[in-house]
């Protein structure tokens, strides 16, 4: 699978992205730094990382979410192109409109960083097919601006159309309906809190994250 | 000319930094505050006779995200700035 990794000043997860990425399908992927206005030819796989775009100024995600080359992802995302965006990657697709909703300071004021027990609402994407339904599974988060928020009705439609792909069974930040990841209408869009992509290796004390990438490495493989 | 955007969360959408404030004011010993939201203000400065509907836009697309925020804009005239 030919995967390409979105690099934004202040992101600072693109490495471990990259090297999960790597372990699982034997192959590098591009790193695209903002200002290209293309990804690479036949990229399979896009994947928006977590870290700290600019500095977070003016809302967490707000100015890489309007770099140039989001209109490629944005165009990736309309031809079916899977595309994952793991914390400050949620952010940023959220705030380019690729997901709905919007993602707050946490309801208690205070960075989380730990590992929190997830589950697994929706075995059927192309993110989950690794996972059983109702499985429970852990994966660390680390952010202060993770309270996933939208207004009922959308929220309804999310939990109608089961689109809610992950829901924390210990809340940490206050997100409505316990949302840690949400998928686009489309189902190839994800965006999730929490960090699959560091509980790879039995030394990253768990590999729950794994089976992420090699659920989605085999339905885009198939 | 310059032009002065307030952004402020929609009603009802939590406020955590609002209630921080909120806190720290009654810790200080001021009473009878009822409630604080917290929002931005954002200046700009324009070239003179720059429209509405741009600004607006510039809210739209990049200032204000409208899912949870609302915008005002305050034009100050030149003579004013």
């Amino acid at each position: 699978m030919k995967s390409a990794v979105i690099v934004f000043p202040g992101s600072n997860c693109d490495r471990d992205l990259a090297v999960a990425l790597e372990l699982v399908t034997g192959r590098k992927p591009a790193m695209v730094w903002h200002r290209e206005t293309e990804l690479p030819d036949g990229t399979e796989f896009v994947g928006v990382p977590g870290g700290f775009s600019y500095g977070d100024y003016l809302r967490s995600g707000a100015m890489a979410a309007r770099s140039p080359v989001m209109h490629a992802v944005a165009d990736a995302a309309g031809r079916g192109v899977p595309v994952i965006g793991i914390c400050n990657g949620f952010q940023v697709l959220t705030e380019a409109g690729l997901l709905p909703g919007a993602l707050m300071r946490n309801a208690a004021l205070k960075f989380v960083c730990r590992d929190v027990p997830l589950r697994v609402e929706n075995s059927q994407s192309l993110f989950t097919a690794g996972y059983n339904a109702g499985e429970t599974i852990s994966f660390p988060v680390a952010h202060h601006d993770g309270n996933y928020q939208a207004d009922e009705a959308t929220l309804d439609r999310l939990e109608g159309e089961g689109r809610v792909a992950f829901r924390y069974l210990d809340q940490c930040n206050g997100s409505a309906r316990d949302i840690a990841g949400i998928l686009n209408d489309g189902g190839n869009v994800l965006g999730l809190m929490p960090h699959p992509e560091r509980v790879v290796e039995p030394a990253h004390g768990g590999t729950d994250g794994r089976r992420l990438f090699e659920g989605l490495l085999e339905t885009v493989a198939a | 000319m310059k032009a002065r955007v307030f952004v402020t969360l929609k009603n009802g959408v939590l406020d955590p930094q609002g209630k921080a404030i909120h806190h720290a004011l009654e810790g200080l010993g001021f009473r009878g505050v009822n409630d604080v939201r917290a929002g931005k203000l954002i200046e700009l400065d324009l070239v003179d006779g720059m429209g509405e509907a741009v600004i607006e836009d510039m809210c739209r697309k990049l200032l204000a995200n409208t899912v949870i925020e609302n915008f005002r804009i305050e034009r100050l005239e030149s003579a004013q700035a």
